[in-house]
């Protein structure tokens, strides 16, 4: 009976002190110092929220980069992967699918579907095997848009962690202005 | 393989080493009740928690004792959290009104966050209110971790000490892990995590403004909300545009922060690490694959320092390290190796581009060695090998560093056996830190040991032979096998990463797995505070020439060997028929 009563004040002291204290410290700090990133880091045009720089959105024109794969088509509640095995025959499709839409020389992520289903980044490689639909469907010189693809590209973070790559939501707003 | 892919490795394990003996030495300060730099901080905290507590701090229990209260406390977690799920609808903090969760479903979940398991079969920004994640689930992550770390203590008190029946006291051991080890470095690592994009309000889901509206095809849908069917039965879909999206929202940060430190692993959406509002960048994913690893790696040096013996604790570090290197090198050379069947090697599928492939997959070993279980890239879509390697860390133990706490209960049980198989080969009585290890100590330890195993097979067979079992597959063939096993191995070894693609929120595997989790996680606590009970009644004779020295790299190599052949012998027959053969089928185009 001791311990039952000794527990249940221990599980309160710890609700409190873990559950409620803890992340409205966090909250707290986290508004003064990182207000934008605490937010979801939304992209703002006008009055509109446009996105946010870390989810990816579908874009269909032929006039947008194209973000990697979503086997959630880009649902964000909730989003998901494929979760296809190796061998199997769904995914051996869908990779073909891929290869059809973005062509033999597409990069190894466009043809594959992200972990998140929301992967805000295609590769270097992807975006600048994209640069000559876009600059074509925006009556843009191929060397104008790769010059942006380059301006947008991003180098492993600190030189060595993590992956190259370009922001896709980013890129494509960028084309907007550069109209 | 690039050039920054070794250097990220080093640094790595660079960090990972220099860490262990600062923190280790730190927290074995900690945990002997001793001052630390802490102490002015939030002393008058802790005893104030023993005074609401209504506990006396100075008296320590037996082993009898120590169960009793963990259990308890354990339980009543269980059921606060369990009751929040069941009525999240009528609670504040639920913007997004989120309706009550199933029973089945809250069951599963509660038992899972309760056993430091966090299998999740449900996406949180979808299912979870505010409230449930941040005063039931997030807490769970606290004391989950916490009482791992006192049965360990418990445990090592049973070795070190002599004629006794005394074990510490768990409200204390409890108080002090949390108070001084994993608050702290929650708090700084959540606010390191935001400065990097990592989400952290409560907010409700912002809606975005499409600059390019797409059409989509969806399944049509009646007045009632049922799926249209045609007349050959056929989902019925119509073309929609779409010109919003979502933006999910709430206090994620302060989750995941915790979550990778308590070696937890559940998410705060539904996609983990590999989510952008969890894991937004390199550094992030360096980071946080660190914390997996930091403080079971550290407590093994904690384990040396309270034992006496630092040696003691590098010798069981190094079979670790030995092992986790292994299994990386294998997953990371079976990705990078050409699949006929996709015509791709260094495949992206189920990855993030910012991370890439090695992070994929350093990531992949780190979180199954330890009982960490978050993903940042989709098992089910790794490299038979490298699947292989995930399920058999898991299968093995999560020994290699392990499971906070857990991990190094884990492996001194396999301490145990090993020194009882040495002492079998030269014909002496086997002793461990000069305490003999008799007949009760070695039956506890197999049933610690076998516990995890039989209910992965058993519940996987149950799994495989069932219509209940079978209907939740997303892969068929070899692959479907590695999808049921790999469920069951997460559960029972409290683990909580998955080949995801098994639809796992079913009565079937939402009970099933509820059961294996529990069984998991106390058939393991009782043997182990058993055994601490009964070690710590006995004397300490001083080391003589017949004793089997536990320090040098004999016995690491040797310990390797036990935890191979004891998992080999356990595991090779099932493993054989799913992701090896997979691995030979896939190598000759088979798909499925």
């Amino acid at each position: 009976m001791k311990t039952t009563i000794q527990s249940i004040r221990f599980v309160i002291i710890f609700t409190v002190l873990t559950g409620v204290i803890y992340p409205l410290a966090v909250t707290a700090v986290s508004k003064s110092l990182f207000a934008k990133k605490a937010n979801g880091s939304l992209i703002v045009s006008g009055d509109k929220i446009v996105g946010s720089e870390l989810l990816a959105q579908k874009f269909q024109s032929a006039k947008y980069f194209w973000p990697r794969p979503s086997a959630a088509d880009y649902a964000t509640v909730a989003s998901g992967a494929s979760n296809k095995g190796p061998t199997s025959a769904d995914l051996a499709k869908a990779i073909d699918a891929n290869r059809a839409t973005f062509g033999d020389d597409a990069p190894a992520d466009l043809l594959t579907a992200s972990a998140s289903g929301l992967d805000p980044h295609i590769s270097p490689e992807a975006a600048l095997q994209q640069v000559s639909r876009v600059a074509d469907a925006r009556k843009l010189s191929h060397d104008q848009v790769q010059k942006l693809v380059q301006k947008f590209t991003e180098d492993s973070q600190l030189g060595f962690l993590g992956e190259p790559r370009v922001n896709v939501l980013a890129l494509n707003l960028a084309l907007d202005e550069l109209m | 393989m690039h050039e920054h892919d070794f250097i990220q490795l080093a640094l790595y394990f660079g960090a990972l080493i220099l860490l262990t003996p600062l923190l280790g030495g730190f927290m074995a300060r900690v945990f002997e009740g001793e001052g630390n730099f802490l102490s002015p901080a939030l002393g008058w905290l802790e005893r104030l928690i023993y005074r609401l507590g209504g506990i006396n701090a100075k008296r320590e229990m037996t082993w009898l004792g120590y169960l009793g209260a963990l259990l308890a406390f354990n339980f009543v977690g269980f059921v606060v959290t369990l009751a929040q799920m069941l009525t999240q609808a009528w609670l504040p903090l639920n913007p997004q009104h989120l309706p009550n969760v199933p029973f089945a479903l809250a069951l599963n979940t509660a038992v899972s966050f309760m056993t430091n398991t966090n299998w999740q079969a449900y996406s949180g920004e979808a299912t979870m209110s505010y409230l449930t994640q941040m005063t039931g689930l997030a807490v769970h992550n606290f004391t989950s971790a916490a009482t791992g770390i006192a049965v360990l203590l418990a445990l090592v008190r049973g070795l070190v000490r002599k004629q006794t029946d005394r074990l510490g006291n768990f409200w204390v051991d409890l108080t002090r892990s949390t108070l001084y080890v994993l608050l702290p470095l929650s708090f700084v690592f959540a606010l390191v995590l935001v400065s990097q994009g990592v989400i952290q309000n409560f907010r409700a889901y912002d809606t975005a403004k499409l600059i390019a509206p797409y059409t989509t095809q969806v399944a049509k849908t009646d007045a009632s909300g049922q799926p249209v069917k045609d007349a050959q039965g056929n989902p019925v879909m119509e073309t929609q545009s779409v010109t919003e999206q979502t933006i999910p929202q709430g206090p994620a940060a302060s989750q995941i922060a915790i979550k990778q430190l308590g070696t937890n692993g559940g998410g705060f959406f539904g996609q983990n690490s590999a989510h952008p509002f969890e894991n937004p960048t390199p550094l992030t994913n360096f980071l946080e694959m660190l914390a997996i690893l930091l403080l079971p790696s550290a407590l093994v040096y904690t384990f040396g320092v309270m034992v006496g013996d630092k040696r003691q604790g590098w010798a069981i570090w190094a079979a670790m390290l030995v092992l986790l290197i292994a299994g990386f090198a294998a997953s990371w050379m079976a990705e990078l190796q050409m699949n006929p069947v996709t015509h791709l090697a260094a495949s992206m599928e189920g990855k993030e581009q910012r991370f890439g492939v090695m992070n994929s997959v350093l990531w992949s070993t780190a979180t199954t060695a330890t009982s960490n279980g978050s993903v940042n890239a989709m098992h089910d879509s790794l490299s038979p090998i490298a699947g292989l390697i995930a399920m058999l860390n898991i299968q093995i133990g999560e020994i290699i560093f392990g499971g906070i706490g857990c991990g190094m209960y884990g492996m001194l049980m396999f301490v145990i056996l090993t020194v009882f198989i040495a002492g079998l080969m030269v014909g002496r009585t086997p002793e461990y830190l000069g305490k003999k290890i008799e007949a009760p100590e070695i039956r506890w330890a197999i049933v610690a040991i076998l516990a995890p195993c039989v209910l992965i097979l058993a519940g996987a067979a149950i799994g495989v032979v069932g219509p209940a079992g079978v209907a939740s597959l997303n892969n068929s063939g070899p692959h479907g096998l590695g999808e049921i096993l790999y469920a069951f191995s997460s559960a029972a070894g409290n683990n909580g990463s998955a080949f995801a693609g098994l639809n796992a929120n079913t009565n079937f595997y939402n009970y099933a797995l509820a059961i294996c989790m529990f069984f998991g996680r106390f058939l393991i606590i009782l043997p182990v505070l058993a055994i601490a009970g009964s070690m710590a009644k006995k004397k300490i004779a001083p080391p003589s020439a017949g004793t089997f020295p536990t320090t040098g790299p004999t016995f690491s190599l040797l310990l390797v060997g036990v935890i191979l052949i004891v998992a080999g012998l356990t595991f090779f027959p099932v493993l054989s028929l799913g992701p090896i053969v997979e691995h030979f089928l896939m190598l000759a185009g088979r798909t499925f």
